[in-house]
């Protein structure tokens, strides 16, 4: 029923090793993205014209930025960042490599996902909180982050999802991890069962990430019922 | 004739070259009740957000007890916890429970003692008969609860002057008469307050001072009793005859059906 390949594939632990660096290169860049992104992502919104303290100038710098890496494909992204890569972790290889490139490319994405998440906040709510005297940056941490944190985790997910995505890509320049084992034993060896393989279980992994997801935006979303 | 707690002089205020308030000067004396009314978009809302300078002025001069509070004032924030707004929509913080929404302000901005604002909170969420609802987040209650929690945020701030912006024009009938008995009972403690507002019955109890904006401009002011009996401008009694009723041919007989003439 499958073919000599997967069997083998699995026995030596193959499959599983992909599983797990696929988990740990999209978990650990899209920790490093919003460690990143995020703050980027409050700036954009709160020096925006609507925003509670605009400044124009830093907005168009920053926003230019963003866009900038957000039109670039990420597979010629990722050949363009090479030695970029190279500087930051000393190779321009493997996953450590990899994970630059990730972050390179998730970051703006995760700042404008922040941006409108806070973009979303009643600005009702925003201006009640200013007509009480509360300086700007308590209205970041004590009404823009906590009242966006659903939209937030929303958010989180799909950047998350996207991200696993790209770590797929990666594998065409030397990431490892499910792309990879789909592109060389499935792709270039003609064992599509391989490929199938590597299919299901990327849909595996999305699902509980779409579940934890949604499960943490609802524990937390104090506007509804239940 | 008491401290002056507000002064206006002047006061401009456009949007996109059109004037939405025009050469406004009102002088608000301490514990005076001044209830702002007038039609829709003359301007008696962006009035009051003008004095939280929630709006930027385009021309004159708004002071709190002699300082000029604007969005370039240095000490914004302090003024602004001088001045208490209650909101049509209410504006509770949806995440938070309700004793949170009160003590964010108080405890972040004024850095007042948790402990010590708490106590306050709850004595006037008993007041305004919420002590049971501190633990409540806002989507567990009732418009006029909401409201009357989020004047008790307002309260707790100290303020020496308090502006309610249609505080009822959210709320059900039977939920009005709750919320403007809490602002009666703050009229009689005393609370300088500047009321914009549709109840037209409620303005003429809690006022001390009418104040009937048009267009941007003051068209007549006065006590409410000679305002609301004996408006001295065409306008004003125009504005008042559209809160009553009356139907021109009450006794002529029905047409039964089949009859209509159009």
């Amino acid at each position: 029923m499958f073919s000599e390949m997967l069997i083998k594939l699995w026995e030596n632990g193959i499959i599983l090793k992909g599983v797990w660096e696929t988990i740990y290169m999209t978990t650990l860049s899209s920790l490093i993205a919003y460690i990143i992104g995020l703050p980027l992502g409050v700036v954009l919104s709160v020096t925006s014209g609507e925003g509670i303290r605009p400044i124009p100038w830093l907005n168009r710098v920053l926003g230019l930025a963003v866009n900038f890496f957000r039109s670039i494909p990420f597979i010629i992204l990722m050949v363009a960042m090479l030695p970029v890569a190279k500087w930051i972790v000393g190779v321009s290889l493997g996953n450590r490599a990899m994970i630059v490139m990730l972050v390179i490319a998730a970051t703006p994405y995760v700042a404008r996902m922040v941006e409108s998440s806070l973009k979303e906040v009643d600005s009702g709510v925003v201006e009640a909180a200013q007509s009480m005297g509360t300086g700007n940056q308590q209205i970041v941490w004590k009404v823009l982050l906590p009242e966006a944190r659903p939209s937030l985790a929303t958010g989180a997910v799909i950047s998350m999802v996207t991200i696993l995505g790209y770590s797929a890509m990666a594998a065409t320049i030397g990431g490892t991890g499910l792309g990879q084992i789909a592109i060389s034993y499935g792709h270039q060896r003609f064992q599509p069962d391989v490929t199938w393989c590597c299919v299901f279980l990327t849909v595996i992994i999305v699902q509980i990430i779409q579940e934890l997801g949604a499960w943490t935006a609802k524990k937390i979303d104090k506007r509804r019922r239940g | 004739m008491e401290r002056e707690v507000l002064e206006i002089s002047h006061l401009r205020k456009q949007y996109d070259g059109q004037t939405v308030i025009d050469d406004l000067s009102l002088t608000v004396h301490e514990g005076e009740v001044i209830v702002v009314i007038g039609p829709s978009g003359c301007g008696k809302s962006t009035l009051l957000r003008c004095v939280n300078a929630l709006e930027d002025i385009q021309g004159g001069q708004i002071r709190l007890h002699g300082e000029p509070i604007s969005q370039k004032s240095r000490n914004l924030q302090q003024l602004r916890q001088k001045v208490g707004m209650v909101f049509q929509n209410y504006e509770l913080f949806p995440h938070m429970n309700v004793l949170d929404n009160i003590l964010l302000a108080p405890v972040k901005a004024q850095k007042r003692a948790r402990r010590e604002v708490k106590e306050e909170a709850m004595a006037l969420l008993g007041r305004v008969g919420l002590e049971n609802r501190a633990e409540s987040y806002p989507r567990q209650l009732s418009g006029g609860q909401k409201q009357r929690v989020a004047i008790v945020r307002a309260l707790c701030m100290h303020p020496e002057l308090l502006l309610f912006d249609e505080v009822t024009a959210a709320l059900d009938p039977e939920m009005v008469r709750e919320v403007l008995e809490v602002i009666l009972d703050l009229a009689d403690q005393g609370r300088t307050m500047l009321v914009v507002t549709h109840e037209m019955q409620f303005a003429r109890a809690v006022a001390d001072r009418i104040i009937f904006l048009d267009q941007g401009r003051i068209c007549e002011e006065g006590p409410p009793e000679t305002f609301f009996d004996a408006p001295k401008t065409e306008r004003a009694e125009k504005f008042l005859k559209t809160f009553t009723f009356e139907r021109k041919n009450k006794s002529k007989s029905g047409i039964r059906p089949g009859e209509e003439k159009l």
